[in-house]
């Protein structure tokens, strides 16, 4: 049985670019999919596919059991969608918006009041239900807008890049209610361009480059896919490079690095820190005086890189922008076409 | 496969009701917040008031000595343009809506609030529908005021109360008609703001390529058949049929449009309505931001 958000073979064109090409997808019942991928990989028109907003040229994807090309309006029952940008009517109150939005889920006028009041509690804002949310700072506004993705407690979520544009303090709050949604069962689809944020709350990661998923698993199968941990060794003294790399060839896995100028000696190893006790006893006996050893396991940012060959994010700096930022949308869409 | 009772479980929104009801209670939620909307910034409001009445001032006190109205004649001849005027003004005030409507969506489509709509299961014309119900009932507020100015100058109706009220019934619909072409303008261009240009710029030929403001005879020939045969010159003489705005001797042009004015005006407003409705809903489906 296919899970909860499945795809197969997406393809999507925009003039010459290829934003998906042949895309498959298979996220399991309660688990959370973390789509990483720079600007312009496809994050977004992956999402506008299953969310019903986007037709592909070819290719079939299913969401909550229901075809999504030929069962639209069912699909729309059962996903909530946190787009890249808060989506909320500036001029309504907070508590307006999860109405209306309630009452466009086709529940009755009370139903869609009470649930705005839950929600308002529930996401800490109820003390500005009653203000436009013009006046809301960007993380309430996320807030709201994340609300607004989950006023029928919808099976199947997807949020494209929910944390982009938000300071560290309410990136991790932000992750704290993620984190809550999944353990109550929902399915997610998740992008990012932090590498960090995919590591910390997805299952299960899918790296896109350029409209293709390039490598999927778990975190730490994709950074054991990468080559893995290695040990790195410093000695105090260049004449030491040879005898201390006899004795680290014995435990290596791989290649043996040398860098003369830095005295570091690197070899990939399995073990861990048993082995790197091992490793330090041996310098030791041979008299190998060290400066730094150490155990390094690769980031998500080394696997990034090696996949792709390029590093993954601009940095928040250059992406930190007001949070209702149109103009990024506009720019991945700029770089898919 | 999944099973149909494992299908109907993941469903969390409650069933739609489906068909005209749904579709009319989505537009009713949809044009409920750009009314609210529309309280909350009364400065839109306003300067959409600023505009016509600076038109009736401008035409009656500064045009209108120089232009004569056939059929009338003497000294009351700018008090006559007045009356003439008048529903020119209405029909172009309704119309110049059409630029707000197109603003608002295409603001909606920055922001991504059209995205967020796209997803739910809502009527899909709800969203415009809405929109250009909201702007109907601005445009509504709009034309009272502006008649009360026109009262205040010297304007009348002069045909009851009936007919009075299917003047404006005619000039409302003919705006709500047009909000339908501004509508798909918003879906189409990237921005509000150009969307608001492009709202009004082919709204200045269409308005003055007119008899709203002076009488086709006085135009060249080429230009009398398009004014005769615009859409919205009908409505203008509609409005100056049913309220009585005519001078007795007004010689009215031979076209059919201009003989038949009631009719044509409600046919070319329902046509403009299908028409672009039409190709507004079938590019709202596919919006992209």
């Amino acid at each position: 049985m296919p899970g909860a958000i499945y795809a197969e073979g997406l393809v999507k064109t925009f003039g010459k670019v290829r934003a998906l090409d042949g895309v498959d997808l298979d996220v399991p019942e309660g688990t959370v999919l973390g789509l990483l991928g720079p600007n312009g990989a496809g994050k977004t028109t992956a999402v506008r596919v299953l969310t019903t907003l986007l037709r592909p040229d070819s290719g079939r994807a299913v969401v909550a059991g229901l075809d999504v090309l030929h069962k639209p309006n069912e699909v729309r029952r059962s996903i909530g969608l946190s787009g890249q940008f808060a989506a909320v009517d500036e001029y309504l109150t907070g508590r307006e918006n999860l109405q209306m939005v309630g009452q466009l889920y086709q529940m009755s006028a009370r139903a869609a009041k009470a649930r705005a009041g839950e929600l308002l509690e529930r996401f800490n804002l109820a003390e500005a239900a009653d203000r436009p949310s013009k006046t809301y700072s960007g993380g309430m506004r996320r807030r709201l807008d994340l609300a607004a993705a989950l006023v029928v407690s919808p099976p199947v979520m997807f949020m494209d890049e929910p944390t982009t544009g938000l300071d560290p303090r309410n990136r991790q709050q932000l992750w704290e209610v993620i984190q809550e949604l999944v353990a109550g069962g929902t399915t997610l689809l998740l992008t990012t361009q932090y590498l960090e944020e995919a590591d910390h709350l997805a299952h299960d990661i899918a790296v896109i480059d350029h409209g293709r998923v390039i490598a999927r698993g778990t975190s730490d199968e994709l950074k054991a896919q990468t080559g893995g941990e290695r040990v790195e060794v410093v000695v105090h003294d260049r004449q030491q490079l040879t005898p201390a790399t006899e004795i680290l060839n014995r435990f290596g896995r791989g290649e043996t690095t040398v860098e003369q100028h830095t005295r570091k000696i690197t070899v990939p190893v399995a073990g861990g820190a048993k082995l790197l006790a091992e490793v330090i006893r041996d310098l030791d006996a041979q008299g190998v005086e060290i400066d730094d050893i150490g155990l390094r396991r690769p980031t998500l940012d080394d696997v990034f890189i090696s996949l792709t060959g390029h590093a993954a994010e601009a940095g928040p700096g250059e992406n930190g922008n007001n949070g209702n930022g149109g103009p990024d949308a506009a720019k991945e869409m700029e770089a898919a076409l | 496969m999944t099973t149909a009772t494992e299908v109907s479980t993941k469903l969390a929104a409650p069933v739609p009701r489906g068909g005209i009801a749904q579709s009319v209670r989505d537009s009713l939620v949809v044009a409920r917040r750009n009314l609210i909307r529309m309280m909350r910034i009364p400065e839109v409001v306003v300067f959409g008031l600023v505009q016509p009445i600076m038109f009736v001032v401008l035409f009656s006190y500064v045009f209108g000595g120089a232009i004569g109205v056939p059929g009338s004649s003497g000294p009351a001849d700018s008090e006559v343009y007045r009356e003439f005027l008048m529903a020119g003004i209405f029909a172009q005030t309704v119309t110049f809506a059409t630029a707000g409507a197109g603003a608002g969506i295409a603001d909606d489509m920055h922001k991504g609030l059209i995205d967020r709509f796209r997803s739910l299961p809502m009527s899909r014309g709800a969203v415009l529908t809405g929109r250009t119900l909201a702007d109907l009932a601005q445009s509504a507020l709009t034309l009272v005021v502006l008649a009360l100015v026109a009262l205040l100058i010297g304007w009348r109706a002069h045909n009851g109360v009936v007919d009075m009220l299917a003047g404006f019934g005619l000039l409302l619909l003919l705006g709500y008609a047009f909000s339908w072409i501004g509508a798909l303008i918003g879906l189409t261009v990237r921005t509000p703001e150009a969307a608001t240009s492009g709202g009004l710029i082919w709204l200045f030929p269409l308005t003055f390529v007119s008899i709203a403001f002076v009488p086709s005879s006085s135009m060249p020939t080429v230009l009398q058949h398009i004014a005769e045969w615009n859409p919205f010159s009908a409505t203008v003489q509609a409005t100056r049929e049913l309220f009585g705005n005519l001078p007795a001797g007004y010689p009215v042009p031979d076209a059919w449009p201009m003989q038949h004015p009631v009719l044509a005006s409600a046919i070319w407003s329902v046509l403009i309505i299908m028409f672009f409705r039409t190709l507004a809903v079938r590019k709202y489906r596919s919006a992209t931001a």
